[in-house]
């Protein structure tokens, strides 16, 4: 077998042929063009035309950009700065309406002093959400979680402190009600009257002690109306809002759709079906319409709040969905070890299913609350002024009108981040949790 | 979770908003107005850059809360869209509508409303590009319009047309703002709105001489503000304060002298208009002084039409129809006696 | 076994037990409910007649049998202003319809190119379809919409600058126009003898129907592969182009011509329709593209090799392995995907295209005051829609569905 070599070759070599360059295609950039572009005619055709067109776009759309004004009064003086600095009609962006409005854009009308509002408020959401998107935080700040509406609520609508205190009391009493009772009346009793006394509480009691308590000791904001509320700001809390409000209607339904109560279960998948087969847009003008007919004579929120129970109610079939999704995504031997170990549906539920359920949901619920935060600004058909409902009442003003892409590109960027970054995190998520085997 | 929000407004919403009767009461317990205004349209109404409302039709709103709460500043504006503006009146949203509304007959008796007078008197017209040479209306048949939705200015144009045995090919735009771009573009031929906004629109364009608006006025557009049907005491208040602002500039109180005359002059009128004789605010339940407070809250008619739309702004509408009776317009105010 | 358990002791009923006997407790928390959930609807609805006493107005559709006033520009029926408001409903129902169906066919078109391109090996095609994606799907649909409708009136020509000596010109062969008015292309004219012609248009559509069936059922049979394709190729031109010349050209074109203020004749597919089209084409094809893209990484690699490994070629791999596999993953996301784009169309009214929206629950509403009336008519349409839809892909889906055995 080995002497094969030696009739072949008449001399064997000691020393290593020391490598040879490769081909001159086969490495570096060459080799990486021709595979990654030029790897076949398809291919050829293919990179041919994206390079065409990336080219093109960049043509067109670098000089409007790096030729862009940033100081100007109005578009006159804007395309005044423009012919005297690019030359007569370049190309260019008039980024003056943005550095003039911005404010406006992020917050609207809320008075320019009182931006650290909203602004803490942000701020506070973040550290407030972390613990339900990190894992890895201490879990005692989901505390901070639960009583973080009331401030957010305090925050950005301001006036007296005692509002929320009281309201967060009514929770304090509910829970109060339960443990005491449930020892002596039983548990059904007991939820009941945790459910009744802590709405008698909300709307019997908060007003006038809340109107006392604020003439004893008046602390609080000043109070500043929804009126004032627009733009990125207002996008931000309907869409923050509708998922916050929607989430626990959203767990009773999907529980509800899984129920075998037939009534129950019914009039769920109604809720949800007929809440999902109608666009939001509907649902919209039925807020500004409509909601004033349903309610008792008199009664009149303002269009904010309107949306927002509106928005809730949509998001709330949604997350149903969504956690459905969840619920059906858990192992049956999980609902069958939870009624082997005796437990009734609420406590099941509550300490077996719903922990597990909700945290596979999380990357459905924060996709879901990306679509709801781009379909807020399906709020400019109503009135009320989101960030393309302020683009239009900018180019209302004399100084502005006929203004278009610089407000566009701006809105969409601002748009862009948000929802991509979240996006993004939905996406590490779901990698995260995934525990299948591909 | 949010429910402080849901129910701490809600108990806000239940005490502060309940559209009763008494607008006025509701009013001054609240202690501002809800004016519902137009989200944009130049020289009527649009935000500044300090988020401050302006324009002649919030001019109106703020004239009637410095009538009823003495300040000017006490206006709540709420923007409403052309769909959503009725309803946002009938369900008492808004106390007022001051929002370039037409006074037609079945928004007053079939939408329940009430047109408290006319604060600017107007008429369909059409704008068109000079470079296509049309002179006159009846020279469109055939031409792309471009409409604002929701309007009466669609109807008035499909009569006109109609009428006129001409067709068109209706465009129908959201906002003027888009209506603007789209015939800026040659998206369409011709731009039909009111008049007023007509002009306001061209006055914005990059070369204003290059468009004209035709000659014909193919409807009648009376714009007033409106309150709700069945609470008459308010609609007088909301009347009286434009008529107070007319008469103002026909007896030359402006809201710099408004001051100087209401310590008395020696005319009787003004001194009934201005509170010094008589007890005319009584009657409408306001203080004896709510129209110096109305007439210095921006100026008299003539004041603002100077400031927001007239031949000194960018705007620079003629007073035309809108001029003073003497003046050859329709500016009448009844007697303050 | 003889049981020996004594029978059950006979219990009187007793009302405890509707809540502690878990045979009686769901039905006494369902009977609470439905009382709860009627009393509930109840409030509403007396809620709703006081508040409509008290605005003086009543509850009464027969304003659609009204005359309308308006115009509506894009119309597949007749319509005009003397039409009633029901018309106008039907018209903007249409439209809706319209532009739904071309919006599904366009998203999934570019939906699975650009899921497929992403996945391809070539970097900057992939680069460039994933910018597309996170572009379009982070970014409200609204602003695309409007975006794209203002990048359309300000790209393109005006028709008067289609006059002679003006800028721009008609394609191929001046026959189609694209203006900042929308597009204008050739229209059939449809002359006596075209009726014959769709009938031997259809019946080759038919013939390759029953061709294919034979193939395939010959192929399980002998396992000899009829050439499928050329033949149907042949089955739809030649029957059809001899049909057309035998009957003497019955079909004509309409071109476009510029006259007065536009142009006149041929068809024209307005701007409005085209952004409103492009837009949701555009945002529900970026999200149609993760899905399939999901799909196809969904069939394990092992699929590929193994059909590889039998010998079958690229695109039968594709065709016969991959997809059926894929779709299997991939139809009930697009299902959903169709519905958003079905409700997105809604948003029309930002570029005034004339859909249900816009008519029935927008100008009529408006010129008539009967905004319970048209919201009740148009959610109604809506959900009724929403169901169609789905229950048909469901009916699909349950068709494609791998069959456990």
């Amino acid at each position: 077998m080995s002497d094969t070599h030696a009739q072949t070759v008449a001399f064997v070599r000691e020393s290593m042929v020391p490598p040879a360059d490769p081909p001159l295609g086969e490495t570096g950039i060459f080799k990486w063009v021709r595979e990654n572009l030029f790897s076949s005619w398809l291919n050829v055709l293919l990179s041919v035309l994206s390079i065409a067109f990336v080219v093109w776009a960049l043509a067109h759309l670098l000089p409007w950009f790096l030729q862009s004004v940033w100081d100007a009064g109005s578009l006159t003086e804007c395309r005044e700065i423009r012919d005297a600095r690019y030359g007569e009609g370049a190309a260019s962006a008039c980024f003056a309406v943005i550095t003039e409005r911005w404010n406006q854009l992020l917050f609207g009308f809320y008075p320019p002093e009182h931006y650290w509002r909203p602004v803490l408020a942000f701020v506070l959401f973040l550290v407030a959400v972390s613990p339900v998107l990190f894992q890895g935080l201490p879990r005692r700040l989901l505390a901070f979680t639960a009583i973080y509406p009331f401030i957010g609520y305090w925050l950005l609508w301001g006036g007296t402190i005692w509002g929320p205190l009281l309201v967060i009391a009514g929770f304090v009493i509910g829970w109060g009600a339960f443990r005491l009772a449930e020892p002596r009346l039983g548990t059904l009793a007991a939820a009941i009257a945790a459910i009744l006394l802590p709405l008698a509480w909300w709307f019997f009691a908060v007003g006038p002690i809340a109107g006392d308590l604020a003439q004893i000791a008046p602390i609080g904001l000043v109070r500043i109306g929804s009126g004032d509320f627009g733009g990125f700001m207002l996008a931000f809390i309907i869409g923050v809002a509708g998922i916050a409000l929607s989430f626990p209607l959203g767990i009773l339904l999907a529980l509800g759709r899984q129920s075998h109560l037939f009534i129950i279960n019914k009039s769920c998948v109604g809720f949800i079906e007929i809440i999902r087969g109608v666009p939001l847009i509907v649902w919209l003008f039925t807020a500004s319409l409509l909601l004033n007919y349903f309610l008792p004579p008199g009664t009149n929120f303002d269009l904010m709040l309107r949306v927002i129970i509106m928005v809730t109610l949509f998001a709330a079939a949604y997350m149903a969905e969504v956690i459905r999704g969840g619920l059906a995504a858990l192992p049956r031997g999980q609902y069958e070890a939870a009624d082997a170990l005796g437990l009734d549906y609420w406590k099941a539920m509550r300490l077996i299913i719903l922990p597990q359920a909700l945290k596979i949901s999380i990357p459905g619920i924060v996709n879901t609350f990306i679509g709801l935060f781009k379909d807020t600004t399906l709020v400019v058909f109503i009135g009320l002024l989101d960030p393309i409902g302020l683009s239009n009442a900018i180019r209302a003003s004399t100084e502005w009108n006929g203004i278009y892409w610089e407000l566009f590109v701006f809105i969409g960027l601002l748009f862009w981040i948000c929802c991509f970054s979240m996006s993004r995190y939905s996406m590490y998520l779901e990698r995260k949790l995934e525990t299948g085997h591909r | 979770m949010k429910r402080s929000v849901f129910f701490g407004a809600m108990a806000a919403g239940l005490v502060a908003g309940a559209a009763s009767a008494a607008t006025l009461d509701d009013v001054q317990s609240r202690g501002t107005l809800n004016c519902g205004v137009s989200t944009g349209l130049p020289g009527f109404s649009s935000p500044n850059a300090q988020g401050q409302w302006e324009g002649f039709d919030v001019a109106v709103c703020r004239a009637v809360a410095a009538a009823v709460l003495g300040d000017p500043q006490a206006v709540e504006f709420v923007p409403t869209t052309g769909q959503t503006r009725f309803t946002a009146l009938a369900s008492g949203e808004i106390d007022m509508l001051a929002r370039n509304t037409t006074w037609t007959f079945s928004r007053d008796n079939d939408l329940k409303f009430e047109f408290t007078g006319i604060n600017y008197y107007d008429g369909q017209g059409f704008m068109v590009p000079k470079a296509l040479g049309v002179t006159s209306a009846r020279d469109l048949s055939g031409a792309t319009v471009c409409i604002q939705t929701g309007t009466t200015t669609e109807l008035n144009l499909a009569d006109y047309f109609r009428a006129n045995n001409m067709d068109y090919e209706p465009v129908p735009i959201e906002t003027n703002a888009e209506a603007q771009q789209q015939y800026l573009a040659g998206a369409c031929d011709v731009y039909t709105t009111d008049r007023s906004g007509l002009a306001a629109t061209r006055a914005t364009f990059e070369n204003p001489g290059d468009h004209v608006i035709l000659p014909e006025t193919i409807s009648k557009e009376p714009l007033g503000p409106l309150v709700r049907h069945g609470d008459p005491e308010w609609g007088d208040i909301v009347r009286w304060t434009l008529n107070a602002l007319v008469a103002a500039e026909e007896y030359g109180v402006t809201s710099a002298n408004v001051d100087e005359l209401a310590q008395g002059t020696e005319n009787p009128e003004i001194n009934r208009l201005l509170g010094t004789e008589g007890e005319l605010g009584a009657m409408i339940r306001l203080d004896n002084n709510w129209a110096v407070n109305a007439i210095k809250a921006g100026g008299n008619y003539g004041e603002l039409f100077e400031r927001y739309l007239g031949e000194g702004t960018p705007i620079g509408l003629p007073r035309g129809l809108n001029a003073q009776w003497q003046n050859g317009g329709l500016l009448y105010a009844p007697p303050f006696r | 076994m003889t049981t020996t358990a004594a029978e059950p002791p006979k219990q009187s009923f007793h009302l405890g037990q509707l809540i502690y006997d878990t045979r009686y407790r769901s039905l006494t928390i369902q009977i609470v409910a439905l009382v709860l959930l009627m009393l509930f609807f109840s409030w509403l609805v007396s809620n709703t007649v006081q508040n409509l006493a008290t605005l003086g107005k009543d509850f009464d559709f027969s304003y659609l049998g009204q005359r309308a006033g308006y115009d509506i520009n894009q119309r597949l029926i007749d319509y005009s202003s003397e039409s009633t408001h029901a018309r106008a409903a039907l018209v903007g129902i249409l439209n809706t319809l319209l532009v739904a169906f071309m919006g599904c066919v366009a998203a999934t078109i570019i939906g699975v190119i650009a899921g497929v391109l992403r996945l391809s090996s070539n970097w900057i095609v992939s680069r460039l379809m994933t910018v597309y994606v996170e572009g379009f799907r982070n970014v409200p649909l609204l602003l695309w919409i409007i975006a794209i409708f203002a990048l359309m009136t300000e790209g393109t020509p005006q028709p008067r600058d289609f006059r002679e000596g003006g800028t721009a010109s008609m394609l191929l062969f001046d026959s189609v126009a694209i203006s900042n008015r929308g597009v204008y292309v050739p229209a059939p004219v449809w002359g006596p003898g075209s009726l014959a012609l769709g009938i031997v248009f259809v019946l080759s559509i038919v013939g390759i129907w029953a061709w294919r069936r034979y193939a395939h059922a010959r192929q399980e049979r002998t396992g000899e592969i009829l050439p499928v394709f050329a033949v149907s190729l042949a089955l739809l031109l030649v029957p059809s182009v001899l049909a057309y010349f035998v009957l003497g050209a019955p079909i004509g074109l309409d071109y476009p011509e510029l006259g007065g203020f536009n142009f006149a004749g041929g068809l024209h597919l307005r701007n409005s329709l085209i952004a409103l089209w492009l837009a949701l084409s555009l945002y529900t094809g970026a999200f149609i593209a993760e899905i399939v893209r999901g799909g196809i990484l969904a069939v394990s690699r092992g699929q590929t090799e193994a059909a590889f490994a039998l010998g079958l070629r690229p695109r039968r791999t594709m065709n016969l392995v991959i997809l059926p596999q894929a779709l299997r993953v991939i139809i009930p996301p697009l299902i959903s995907q169709y519905l958003n784009l079905t409700k997105n169309s809604s948003l029309a009214i930002a570029v005034g295209y004339m859909d249900v929206r816009s008519t029935l629950g927008g100008i009529s509403i408006n010129q008539t005051g009967r905004e319970l009336e048209g919201m009740l008519l148009l959610g109604g349409f809506y959900l009724l829609l929403s169901l169609v839809i789905s229950s048909a892909m469901n009916f699909y889906n349950s068709r494609v569905k791998l069959k456990e055995r």
